[in-house]
């Protein structure tokens, strides 16, 4: 009896590689933000249909053709883009246990998503001032709340980033602790991912 | 994380609850439609105050929810498969997976809300163009599973307090579980049904006609299932098994008239009136609140380590069941005679008066039910150490909290069991031959643990959950009042995020980064899992 119960055990229980016992095989910590962003789907997909029906309502304000910069915006994509590619870095750097290449990629990272919050601010501003207030419109509203709460998640991701290099250069942050690095390069990329529907639904589709 | 959800929760309904004195209570109605909740029809700060502390109490919910999924698929004991677990756990996951899913949705519209009120953005401004549909449908999608949400925790009590009063295993488990699952799921499809007057069209109202039908087959199901364990088993009527029953009957009472509301002619009629409010006090009040008291006579020795008077029990339940349904099932007739809801007077000579009165009467009769639980907990808390101890297993139970002392020791388990079988607990005591004769093998006692481990490690307390989440009512207030305000309480978020990530760890492997901060705090099996890892051999 003993032994059959042993063996269940172990067929059903997988170490992960932090030396604790999970059923799933995943970490906790890893599991928490895949639910976490499966949540968040569901808010990006609330905030995207909202948009969709007030886009058309532009009111006396100026229209999405009118307004879009788009050159400047594929830039700025472009830039958040990459920062993925840099998290990645990050990851396998660490995971090597290269702990100097890690710091550096991160601080890319938030580099890169700080131009991007940057150009953010920048846009946000010069539509202000070619007429297109927050209360301007139905179209006005919907468009800076979708993506100020898609800048919202990249400023979360940024402070996230910095407490990262913070633990990092107190030498907290070593080879044992990649997967925390790669938890937050989950959220990052769900970020990215979530802009280049963003780009697609609001900039690109006429 | 679980003190983190704690403390927003408290300070999420401490930050609604200041709106009494600080300008007045919300007023438009629990599902606040726009345009009547707009700032043109509510310009005080009541409906601010409202959506803002539920946002709050909604992130709660949300770090709550993830936690409690996490604990369900990775921190099971050795051989405890999903297969084998207690019903009442499989529906609290569903419901978890339902808060994770339905919270952003309702997250989004108050949102929507607040930049409508505060900083006059145009969701759901008609003159700008608005759908006034945009926050029905996206309060709806929230709101019908949101019913699920309550009652699938009670429906998950029930089913650990039949089994164990009737003496028998539960009848059909998988399909218990199943039917739990299939709720779940259908409850997404069903949100407007709540719409069938908004005009939504044929097509809508069709197709959610048919899924209102159909979500009524699991939760028959279930009722089959419950009803299929008592049947030829030795029913002990204890006040939580005489709750438990009464949950049946008044569910069963309050879904057949939930299933009136999918024939789409007789719901047009039936909306706004008081027929919907008899219907949904008979799930949420029959199918919730029933449970919930069967939980707490059924629990109550395990954590707090002494009965409830199952005397004072008895009057509790009666008063509380004829009071509750003096109170709603005359609401059915009022509805039908047209009585609509949120009036609070009416003519005389139009019919209503008798069955009004019936009510108000019921409603009295209630409340003195009530006040008998409250006096019960008093009554039976004064003469606690004057009953005998009530042991680790007071009711002869199935599932594994039984096998712990009561009450509850702070490390919980000793030693992580190792489970066979679903009601691992129970044949640990008692073996069944083939012919389904019972037999006992050990007394609860020498099965239970003792509850003296030493050697548990427990996560180290920390202030800054409290810190972080007294920070959110000052970003509320912000909102409402002072921008300068809310720079401050974003600024304490900061500081308080960083405060937490950063704070020395008294375990040499357990500091989170990612944005919810320490893990330490999950939950105490995350430790007492530790041992189990050395029980099972590689290969």
């Amino acid at each position: 009896m003993a032994e059959h119960a042993t063996a269940l055990a172990d067929h059903d229980v997988h170490d992960d590689h932090e030396g604790h016992v999970t059923s799933t095989g995943i970490s906790n910590e890893k599991l928490a933000m895949w639910v976490f962003l499966g949540s968040d789907c569901l808010l990006f997909g609330a905030l995207i249909s909202t948009y969709m029906l007030v886009r058309r309502n532009v009111g006396d304000g100026p229209g999405p053709e009118e307004i879009f910069d788009i050159p400047f915006t594929s830039v700025s994509s472009f830039v958040l883009l990459m920062s993925s590619l840099t998290i990645v870095l990050a990851i396998t750097a660490l995971q090597r246990g290269d702990v100097a290449r890690n710091r550096l990629w991160l601080g890319a990272t938030a580099m890169l998503g700080s131009v991007f919050i940057a150009g953010q601010v920048y846009e946000f501003t010069s539509f202000v001032r070619e007429g297109l207030g927050y209360t301007t419109s139905q179209f006005s509203s919907g468009f800076y709340t979708l993506t100020g709460f898609h800048g919202v998640h990249v400023s979360l991701g940024i402070v996230m980033l910095v407490v990262l290099l913070v633990l990092s250069l107190r030498g907290q942050l070593g080879q044992d602790k990649a997967e925390a690095v790669e938890i937050v390069g989950l959220y990052w990329h769900f970020v990215d991912i979530v802009w280049i529907l963003i780009f697609a639904v609001v900039y690109l589709i006429p | 994380m679980n003190a983190l959800s704690l403390w927003l929760f408290v300070f999420g309904g401490l930050f609604l609850n200041t709106s009494w004195i600080l300008g007045g209570a919300a007023d438009g109605g629990w599902f606040s439609y726009v345009p009547n909740a707009g700032v043109d029809y509510s310009p005080g700060h009541g409906i601010d105050f409202f959506a803002i502390g539920l946002l709050i109490t909604g992130i709660a919910s949300t770090v709550s929810a993830v936690n409690l999924t996490v604990t369900v698929l990775n921190m099971r004991a050795p051989g405890m498969t999903l297969m084998k677990m207690p019903v009442f756990t499989w529906m609290v996951f569903v419901v978890q997976l339902l808060l994770v899913f339905a919270l952003p949705v309702i997250t989004v519209a108050l949102i929507l809300l607040v930049c409508d009120r505060l900083f006059g953005a145009n969701f759901f401004d008609v003159t700008a163009g608005a759908d006034p549909l945009l926050w029905q449908h996206l309060f709806w999608i929230f709101g019908h599973p949101e019913v699920y949400i309550i009652v699938l925790p009670a429906f998950g009590i029930v089913s650990e307090i039949i089994p164990v009063f009737s003496r028998k295993p539960i009848f059909g488990y998988p399909f218990m579980v199943f039917s739990g699952i299939a709720i779940g799921f259908m409850g997404w499809g069903v949100w407007a049904h709540h719409m069938f007057v908004s005009g939504i069209g044929p097509v809508s109202v069709a197709a959610f006609s048919l899924a209102t039908m159909f979500i009524a087959v699991p939760t028959g199901v279930k009722i089959l299932n419950w009803l299929g364990t008592m049947w030829g088993g030795r029913i002990e009527f204890t006040t939580a098994m005489k709750y438990a029953i009464s949950l049946v009957a008044m569910f069963t009472i309050g879904g057949l008239s939930g299933v009136s509301h999918s024939i789409a002619p007789a719901d047009t009629q039936q909306t706004d009136t008081y027929y919907i409010v008899g219907h949904f006090h008979y799930t949420i009040f029959g199918g919730g609140v029933l449970g919930f008291f069967g939980g707490l006579y059924f629990w109550w020795p395990k954590v707090f380590g002494y009965k409830l008077s199952e005397k004072i029990g008895g009057w509790n339940f009666w008063l509380v069941l004829i009071g509750f349904n003096l109170t709603f099932a005359p609401m059915h007739v009022l509805g039908l005679q047209g009585m609509s809801r949120r009036i609070y007077t009416y003519d005389e000579g139009l019919g209503f008066d008798m069955w009004n009165m019936v009510a108000t009467i019921g409603a009295y009769v209630l409340a003195v039910g009530m006040l008998l639980f409250l006096w019960n907990i008093y009554w039976s808390t004064k003469r606690r150490h004057q009953q005998p101890p009530v042991g680790p297993d007071p009711w002869d139970g199935r599932s594994l909290e039984w096998m712990l002392p009561s009450p509850v020791p702070e490390h919980n388990f000793d030693e992580v069991p190792t489970i066979e079988r679903l009601d691992d607990f129970w044949y640990r005591k008692y073996s069944v031959d083939a012919d389904g004769r019972v037999s006992r093998l050990a007394a609860a006692e020498e099965v239970a643990q003792k509850g003296d481990a030493q050697n548990v490690h427990l996560p180290s307390p920390s202030y800054w959950p409290i810190a972080l989440s007294a920070t959110m009512p000052i970003i509320g207030y912000g909102l409402i009042y002072n921008l300068g305000l809310l720079a401050l309480g974003i600024l304490a978020l900061l500081v308080c995020i960083f405060g937490w990530v950063l704070e020395p760890s008294t375990e040499p492997g357990g500091h989170g980064h990612d944005d919810h901060g320490d893990h330490d705090g999950d939950s105490p099996a995350d430790a007492a899992a530790a041992p189990a890892n050395e029980e099972a051999p590689v290969g």
